[in-house]
């Protein structure tokens, strides 16, 4: 009997690994294109030699990155010294993505503690509401938030009309406009994995927090945030990282002052006057950042994981 | 018993009510739990003892009515201002926090020292048997174990009452039963005042001094055990506790708390009653299964005769169902020991039914 099942389960196991592979075929195949292909292709790139109306000449350098991290002077030939010109760009980038991450927390934890106290009726709705802007294109609300923004647009004629300002202020190019349109363009990224935490939240332990003299503050530092953590993570990696590579609102918001690491490797394929393997090559050294990011994030769960156990 | 002043009561109810919406779950109620005692909520599912006891903790507001915990009022206060403690049901223990940590919680969060907390729990722990698993989380622990760190939790800031909702149900019988005598033996030895909540009428008089039965939103009865037991005031208090059988009748004649009914098929029995029960009033007649002998003739004049239908061996007990005249139904319990003076009889045979003084009773509807 016991034999039988064993031999059984062997045979059974073996079907099921064949089955597995066919059937995750497909996915292999997807990623493969979508990802492993492309980011394989900008590696490539990055290793190649500009040509000067936008795409490469087969011929490997080091001169993307050269460009990158070395100042060699007026005329290109003096020994290397730190080029700071990308690197500044590169640490705004990191603040700014860094603060719309806080900006979104802040705002983002209430929202999502909010929608999972509701009765559980009217939580998708809540739900729906938050998601309804993104059902617009980015670029388009981007723009509609500079309409926003500007000098004679809703926002300053409402502080001016209110008396909160004297004169309408410059919002438009600054840091806090592109702060703002971050922070709207990621918003949901912070509010749904939180949400889906906190709802996952057994509020039990919240009442035996207050029964054991524990403050509303205290329930929340000590009792709710380490159970709602992973979900607090996941948020601040959905908001920082497209917040680090984006484009659309520093350019639109922020003007040139403002210029971050998703304009700069966009200016590099657009038109003829890009750099094909300089942008290839900011993208890596992006890329690479954000996996260093991730994989300390990883080892945190690993480790947090093996304590639950 | 004095109501009023209310300071040599651990918590005072009075005309407390509870309305979600237009549902009204608890309707005006008022009791008074003594220092020091084991007093029992009981009643059936959603009767509302869950909302008394969290009124009483804090966790919802009362509608009207007020809650005075030794002599002050704290019906308004939140709950972290409530030097009440409680036990809940599926336990609630901090997942993420070690058994001696869970158990440090309250003394930390009143402004104890880490190493005075540190002290008071260990002692905690060493009571409830746990010592060696301080180190462990929650979900390393068995249900049972899990259970005591509760109760430890609960009791390490010494509050003036614990509260204990229904916290034995989850445990298999046996874990269950010396869960009841460790409870009660805990609340002996730390002399606080424990308002435990339970469906289980049998836990209920196996470990309160008092217990207040509740039904619909309302408290039915208040008293010990063995009041609640032998002497319920209602129908509903005769048939929630315990077994047994309860008979229409009509009051034929009275002579003070004594009254003689009659049955519908005609037999008539003396009993007591409770007050405001008139000759001519119907009412219901209780009478315990294990307070009826059979017997083979007629030894008392109000012996009545009847048939033995079946016999059902409970383990202890037999059970004897008896048909009388007129399609009624009797069940009556023997102790099933050979040394005991009654008998059991065979199903078929005719018997004599003595009904034991003063143990029939005629309540209100
Ligand atoms: N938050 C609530 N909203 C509406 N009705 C409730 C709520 N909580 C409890 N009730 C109702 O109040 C009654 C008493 O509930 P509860 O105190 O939990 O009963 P018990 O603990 O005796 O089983 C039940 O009918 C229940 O449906
Ligand atoms: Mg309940």
């Amino acid at each position: 009997m016991a034999g039988g099942a064993a031999g059984g389960g062997g045979t059974q196991g073996d079907t099921y690994k064949e089955a597995r592979t066919w059937l995750l075929l497909p996915t292999w195949v997807t990623l493969s294109i979508l990802v492993l292909v492309p980011v394989l292709l900008m590696l490539v790139y990055s290793f190649l030699t500009k040509e000067f109306r936008g795409g490469v000449i087969w011929e490997f350098t080091f001169a993307a990155y050269d460009q990158f991290f070395c100042d060699r002077g007026l005329f290109g030939d003096e020994p290397c010294s730190i080029e700071w010109t990308y690197l500044n760009i590169f640490w705004r980038s990191i603040w700014q993505a860094g603060l719309a991450t806080i900006l979104s927390l802040v705002i983002g934890f209430p929202t999502a503690y909010f929608i999972a106290t509701r009765p559980a009726r009217v939580r998708p709705l809540w739900v729906f509401l938050i998601t309804i802007p993104y059902w617009v294109n980015l670029l388009i609300r981007t723009v509609s938030m500079r309409f926003m923004l500007r000098e004679e647009g809703p926002l300053n004629n409402f502080l001016v009309w209110s008396g909160i300002a004297d004169a309408p202020l410059q919002m438009i190019n600054t840091n806090f406009a592109v702060q703002i349109g971050l922070f709207y363009s990621y918003l949901p990224f912070m509010v749904l994995p939180i949400y889906a935490a906190v709802e996952r939240y057994n509020f039990s332990l919240s009442e035996a927090a207050a029964d054991l003299y524990a403050s509303k503050w205290t329930t929340l530092r000590r009792i709710v945030l380490p159970a709602v953590r992973p979900g607090v993570i996941a948020g601040c990696i959905l908001v920082f990282v497209p917040s680090l590579g984006a484009f659309l609102a520093p350019d639109l918001l922020g003007g040139a002052k403002n210029f971050m690491i998703g304009s700069l490797i966009e200016e590099q394929f657009k038109g003829n006057a890009g750099n094909w393997p300089f942008g290839a090559a900011a993208s890596m050294i992006l890329l690479s950042m954000v996996l260093v990011i991730l994989m300390i994030y990883a080892r945190q769960q690993a480790r947090a994981g093996g304590e639950e156990r | 018993m004095q109501v009023s002043d209310g300071t040599d009561h651990a918590i005072d109810v009075r005309k407390a009510v509870k309305r979600y919406g237009d549902f009204t779950a608890l309707k005006s109620i008022t009791l008074s739990i003594r220092d020091n005692e084991f007093f029992t909520l009981l009643g059936p599912s959603g009767c509302g003892k869950t909302t008394l006891l969290r009124m009483i903790a804090g966790f919802e507001d009362v509608t009207e009515g007020e809650i005075f915990l030794f002599g002050d009022e704290i019906e308004n206060l939140p709950p972290n201002k409530r030097p009440v403690n409680t036990v809940f049901q599926n336990y609630a223990l901090f997942p993420h926090m070690n058994v001696l940590e869970n158990v440090c919680f309250g003394l930390e969060m009143l402004g104890r020292g880490k190493a005075e907390a540190r002290r008071r729990a260990g002692e905690i722990l060493e009571m409830v048997q746990l010592s060696q698993f301080s180190e462990r989380k929650p979900s390393q622990l068995s249900g049972g174990q899990q259970q005591r760190v509760a109760l430890a939790r609960a009791l390490a800031p010494q509050p003036k009452v614990l509260l204990l909702d229904e916290p034995l149900s989850a445990l298999d019988l046996k874990l269950r039963k010396a869960m009841q005598l460790e409870l009660k033996h805990l609340q002996r030895e730390t002399g606080i005042t424990f308002i435990f909540v339970t469906h289980d009428q049998e836990e209920a008089l196996t470990m309160s001094d008092r217990i207040a039965v509740m039904s619909a939103g309302e408290v039915q009865q208040l008293g010990e055990a063995r009041d609640i037991y032998e002497r319920p005031e209602n129908r509903f208090v005769a048939d929630f506790i315990g077994e047994t059988n309860l008979i229409d009748v009509t009051v034929k004649a009275k002579d003070g708390s004594r009254v003689l009914c009659a049955f519908d098929n005609g037999l008539t029995l003396t009993c007591d009653a409770v007050p405001g029960i008139g000759v001519g009033q119907s009412g219901h007649m209780s009478i315990r299964p294990e307070r009826m002998k059979l017997h083979q003739e007629m030894i008392e004049a109000e012996n009545f005769r009847a048939r033995v239908i079946e016999n059902v061996y409970v383990g202890t007990d037999v059970q004897s169902i008896l048909g009388l005249d007129g399609g009624m139904r009797l069940t009556v319990r023997t102790q099933n020991s050979d040394r005991g003076k009654a008998r059991i009889f065979e199903p078929g045979s005719d018997v004599f039914v003595d009904v034991e003084f003063g143990s029939a009773r005629l309540l209100a509807h």
